[in-house]
């Protein structure tokens, strides 16, 4: 059985026309191991897409294809197609640091500059040329930290290190610097694996409101909470894409037999 | 088990233990109401044509049981949402332990308003439907027997056999509710227990409405389809 052509022909008859993001049998190695293997996905505007898997299934290597992360690590070799609006991502015209301005991306582990919170937003901003003039940078950084829901808790101490916030706000620091550059899609990458609960929920109501305003792609191991903040739900196993589809249909009626003994505790 | 599609086994054991523990214990609780069901209705039955008066006073008492089992059910399903957060066909076992649980509760007050019914007829003449009641009692038994036998085994073909035979409960009960008619309009002095016989049969008709309205959920709960699209499915073939 295919589980792969099964997953994405019957996803595609479900979901809206066009995707923000669309691969085509992509195909990732490291060396001699292949990472990912042949996978179709599209993800969409205003939906959350959510990546699950078992350690080692590929989903964090795949999120990383999406915005040519890959490119850094010297053995990964990547093939087939990722398009962004409908624009090859890997054609000779495409400038990669646009690419990634334009495909954010939000880390695990919160990683703000060693500078101060203000510069941790304006960096992006100003190496992309975004503003000419000091009151703009302003209006950007304010409104980065607004949409982040962080702007109440630091706006009194923008010259304070960016490393002296507490987790969760160095996540959401993160996810403003991510915003500023005015991006179409943001990758998260397990990105509240670092924090406790409070701080996790208040990560995961920031992912519900920026739903609107870009298209989301979270990897997360964690099952209930890729159930609480995607639309859609793509399960990836042994660096095959096993289902995909939406998320209610996922968690309650699986299709394949491995998501189902993934998601139920079954695994292994 | 074996799926039937893939042949590959059904349902492997948890990584955690004590999750396949709960859901074991919430299969056994539904069991256990399921036998206990199955009991109240025949012992209702036999009084009913024994007329033995005080074992039916016995049946009313016990169904207390039944309600404290359902109780347990409830508290168990809800305990385990809570802790081990189920998923897939396992969410939808135990919200179909959760509705089973309530709709075996109603079973066995079934059991008990037709035990209430057997002191009227303590001196009521012999009339035939009553001869039919016993058979149609023991399909509709039967149902409730092997539906919950189907959740505990997650068995989806079971379920729609259940569901199909519901038929013949109905058919029994218009058969006797004929009867009755006719037994009223030929004399008034019947009207009295030949209306307590009718609520019997509606009783038990009820009985089937409900094993069928269990197998629906066995039905999801094993394959996360509904019965009534297979069976349409089925029928325009």
């Amino acid at each position: 059985m295919n589980d792969t052509t099964t997953a994405t022909a019957a996803d595609t008859s479900a979901a809206p026309a066009l995707p923000k993001m669309r691969a085509e049998n992509v195909n990732v190695f490291y060396g001699d191991k292949q990472a990912i293997k042949d996978v179709s996905i599209e993800i969409f505007d205003d939906k959350v897409t959510a990546f699950i898997g078992p350690s080692g299934c590929g989903k964090s290597t795949f999120l990383r294809t999406l915005n040519r992360m890959n490119d850094t690590i010297p053995s990964a070799r990547v093939e087939g197609l990722i398009e962004l609006d409908g624009e090859d991502i890997h054609a000779p015209a495409m400038d990669v640091v646009q690419l990634r301005a334009r495909v954010g991306m939000v880390f695990q582990k919160p990683n703000p500059f060693p500078k101060s919170i203000y510069e941790n937003i304006a960096y992006g901003p100003r190496i992309h040329g975004l503003t000419s003039s000091k009151s703009d940078m302003d209006a950007i950084v304010e409104s980065s930290l607004r949409r982040a829901g962080l702007w109440d808790e630091v706006k009194d101490r923008l010259d304070e290190s960016g490393t002296a916030l507490s987790g969760g706000q160095q996540q959401r620091l993160c996810i403003a610097r991510a915003i500023a550059v005015d991006p179409e899609v943001i990758l998260m990458d397990e990105p509240c694996s670092a924090l406790d609960p409070i701080a996790t929920a208040k990560i995961e109501e920031l992912i519900h409101e920026l739903r609107g305003r870009y298209a989301i792609a979270i990897v997360t191991h964690n099952m209930q909470q890729a159930a609480r903040v995607s639309q859609r739900t793509a399960f990836f196993h042994l660096g095959n894409l096993v289902e995909y589809g939406e998320t209610g249909q996922i968690f309650t009626n699986p299709t394949q037999q491995r998501t189902q003994d993934y998601i139920t505790g079954r695994y292994g | 088990m074996v799926d039937r599609d893939t042949h590959e086994p059904l349902m492997s054991a948890h990584t955690l233990k004590a999750f396949d523990e709960d859901l074991d214990q919430l299969r056994a609780l539904i069991s256990e109401m399921g036998g206990l069901a199955e009991h109240q209705i025949r012992e209702s039955m036999r009084c009913l044509t024994q007329r033995d008066v005080e074992g039916a006073r016995k049946v009313v008492a016990d169904d207390a049981k039944i309600d404290e089992l359902d109780r347990q059910t409830e508290q168990r399903a809800i305990q385990t949402i809570a802790l081990r957060a189920p998923m897939a066909g396992d969410l939808r076992d135990v919200v179909a332990a959760l509705k089973i649980s309530t709709v075996v509760e109603r079973i066995g007050d079934y059991a008990k308003n037709i035990a209430r019914r057997v002191e009227q007829l303590e001196t009521a003449p012999a009339i035939e439907p009553l001869s039919l009641m016993p058979e149609m009692a023991r399909i509709a038994t039967e149902m409730v027997h092997d539906v919950l036998n189907a959740f505990v085994e997650r068995d989806a073909e079971t379920a729609l056999r259940v569901a199909r035979r519901d038929q013949a409960v109905d058919d029994f009960y218009n058969s006797i509710f004929r009867t009755l008619l006719t037994h009223m309009m030929e004399d008034s002095h019947h009207i009295g227990h030949a209306t307590q016989l009718l609520f019997v049969a509606k009783h038990l008709e009820r009985i089937g409405d409900h094993a069928t309205n269990i197998a629906e959920m066995v039905y999801y709960a094993a394959t996360g389809g509904m019965m009534a699209d297979k069976l349409e499915r089925d029928d325009t073939v």
